[in-house]
């Protein structure tokens, strides 16, 4: 069995503690008031650094309308710029301090959702293979059911991000501003105030509890259950429980996945809106979810812990890396391409935010999710060789972190981005967490699900159309 | 031609068709066919045929595709009868080029697909009305037949072959 070994639970918990250190210091830095705001404004346009200056173009065209709703279709702003004329540099430092405060929640944030998204989708990844009763993946499951247990801290996390942001300790997302449903409000919102059936924060914080409570039950469940399978000897009925309630995990998933994605992210620009987006991002998760799959399983084979995977079970990941890759990128163009063509102003929105302050990480993730994974993936001989997986996994990686990263940050911190400590302090913490979560989960089972009834075709398994280098290669056929 | 006598071993399964080709192989003997109802992967490797270049070739007529995608959208909507493409009146093909890009797609695929088809046709050497070249008919329904050349070693061949498990072996003359 393995042994989750001294060394990497060390990194883990360095990690965790460095990261800590890094988020309580942007915290701690973050502008109190409003005053050391206008101090960092003025820093900044004195240096007259790009970010400062294309940041005077956007505000001048986007932001305005209501300090806490940051976007709002240009007709309005224009017209209340008319009006808060004189206003404008008062209102600007308060919108831009507002942000400020924002930074070191939303870098939490990105990380956070990165992590929990990656380790939900491979928990359904999962819950597909025991649906579809798939043979190939059996010698795999110890590894994903592993993954899933960064769950549950990841949860607790949401959970607290999703409490603070209910009681106005963190101002995330916008339409939770004071008076935005208020009529009597001069910052009242009629176009979120008709959508308050839905986007109320009783409401948005029950919800975003029942998620978690859903996928967290079900990996609880499955987990226990498919241990359970190892030693069962009951003609298959444990087996046969597991499947049933994973197609039920399935069908809640699809749903509870899309609403959170509009909750948890699309709720972020509450003026717009659009209907593949659930899609789109589920697409960014599984791409990164079948990713960390080959990543875990490529470091636990070359451990010698996984004596049942071979190349044709890396190549099958790889395979899934590959096509979901194009994947996203027919859904990042099919919202894209259908928002140009209409060009309707509350739906080019989010595009001209993108391309005017994010245009470099905007664009760039096309390529480190296209470009690149396409061609280093397109030969089938390196879809098993681990140099080119690792290579190709972490390009893709960090294009769906950046994916992730100008989907919240355009909203919640606008011209005020960098990837800076606040960033980097956060993707360590949850990577800690990650890595302690899921090997110390790794080695607390049998790594070869013996009660498995398709055990013996996952181990034989042969993609024909290659041959097996690897390790364990010799053991079969 | 020194020889026109061929071996035809028959197989009703592809598995017991693959370890007969490796154990015929194995031998050194030269296989002149197999033919199956069905693919059978793995069947190329363990013959010792070249790799298809199948592949290069759909690469190539995706790229045409491609090409031609860019010059008949050009062509079309810029050059011969310039539109409005979504109140977007730039008359240049690039800024307009998120409208072309399901066009461009679509002729990449239709371009390599057929032109790939019309490709393994002409390398197999079919082609409409053609009259069938197996050389039996149960070979289109569930049998497997390995075609071995002889030169002189007919006993040697079919000890070998009903070791592998074939069904029905037969001496027969090639035209």
């Amino acid at each position: 069995m393995y042994q989750f070994s001294g060394k990497l639970k060390t990194l883990s918990l360095a990690l965790i503690l460095l990261g800590a250190i890094g988020i309580a210091f942007s915290f701690w830095t973050a502008p109190k008031t409003i005053e050391a705001a206008k101090e960092i404004i003025a820093q900044q346009s004195s240096h007259g650094d790009g970010h400062g200056t294309s940041h005077e173009e956007v505000t001048k065209n986007e932001h305005h309308a209501a300090e806490e709703t940051h976007h709002n279709d240009e007709k309005e702003s224009h017209a209340k710029v008319e009006s808060h004329g004189e206003h404008h540099d008062d209102a600007h430092a308060e919108h831009v301090f507002h942000q400020m405060q924002n930074k070191p929640w939303a870098a939490v944030y990105v990380a956070l959702f990165f992590f929990l998204g990656i380790t939900l989708l491979v928990l359904a990844f999962y819950a597909s293979q025991r649906v579809a009763q798939s043979g190939w993946s059996v010698v795999l499951f110890r590894v994903m059911e592993a993954i899933t247990a960064n769950l549950v801290p990841t949860s607790i996390i949401m959970i607290v991000i999703v409490v603070t942001a209910a009681m106005h300790i963190n101002h995330l997302f916008p339409w939770m501003g004071e008076g935005i449903f208020d009529p009597t409000s001069p910052n009242y919102d009629p176009i979120i105030d008709g959508k308050s059936w839905w986007m109320n924060v009783p409401g948005w914080a029950i919800r975003s509890v029942v998620y978690l409570a859903i996928w967290n039950a079900y990996r609880w469940f499955i987990r226990r259950n498919s241990i359970k399978e190892d030693t069962a000897n009951d003609g298959g009925k444990t087996y046969k429980l597991n499947y049933n309630v994973s197609v039920g995990f399935i069908f809640l998933f699809m749903i509870s996945e899309s609403m959170m994605s509009w909750d948890w992210i699309m709720g972020l620009d509450p003026h717009w809106f659009s209907t593949l987006f659930a899609w789109y991002v589920l697409a960014s998760l599984l791409v990164s979810a079948l990713t960390v799959i080959a990543f875990v399983t490529i470091y636990l084979r070359s451990k010698g812990a996984l004596p049942g995977v071979n190349d044709s079970h890396i190549h099958d990941l790889t395979k899934f890396m590959f096509g979901f890759s194009v994947f996203w990128t027919y859904l990042w163009f099919a919202q894209f391409m259908l928002i140009w063509y209409a060009d309707i102003p509350e739906e080019t929105t989010y595009f001209v935010a993108r391309f005017t302050e994010y245009k470099l990480p905007f664009l760039a993730m096309l390529v480190m999710n296209f470009a690149f994974p396409i061609l280093l993936l397109l030969n089938s001989d390196f879809k098993s060789l681990p140099w080119f997986v690792v290579i190709g996994g972490f390009v893709i990686l960090g294009g769906h972190y950046i994916d992730i990263f100008v989907m919240v940050m355009p909203a919640t911190v606008g011209a005020q981005w960098s990837f800076g400590i606040a960033e980097i302090s956060s993707l360590f913490f949850f990577l800690g967490v990650f890595i302690y979560a899921t090997f110390s989960a790794f080695a607390k089972a049998n790594p070869i699900p013996k009660g498995n009834p398709f055990l013996v075709e996952s181990e034989h398994f042969h993609y024909y159309n290659i041959e097996h280098r690897g390790e364990g290669s010799g053991d079969h056929h | 031609m020194e020889s026109s006598k061929v071996i035809h071993a028959f197989y009703n399964d592809d598995e017991v068709l693959m370890d007969a080709v490796k154990a015929v192989k194995a031998e050194h003997h030269h296989i002149e066919e197999v033919f199956c109802p069905f693919p059978v992967h793995g069947l190329d490797k363990a013959m010792g045929l070249a790799p298809t270049r199948l592949a290069i070739t759909a690469f190539f007529y995706g790229i045409t595709g491609l090409s031609f995608a860019i010059w008949m959208t050009n062509y079309m909507m810029i050059q011969d009868w310039p539109q409005d493409i979504g109140g977007k009146p730039s008359f240049s093909w690039f800024e307009n080029m998120p409208a072309f890009v399901p066009i461009m797609f679509e002729l990449t695929v239709f371009f390599a697909a057929h032109l790939m088809v019309i490709t393994f046709y002409m390398r197999s050497r079919i082609w409409p009305f053609k009259e069938a070249e197996n050389p039996d008919p149960r070979t289109t329904d569930d049998h497997f037949l390995m075609e071995i050349p002889v030169h002189d070693n007919v006993d040697e061949l079919t000890a070998l072959l009903s070791k592998t498990g074939a069904v029905e072996i037969n001496v027969v003359d090639k035209h």
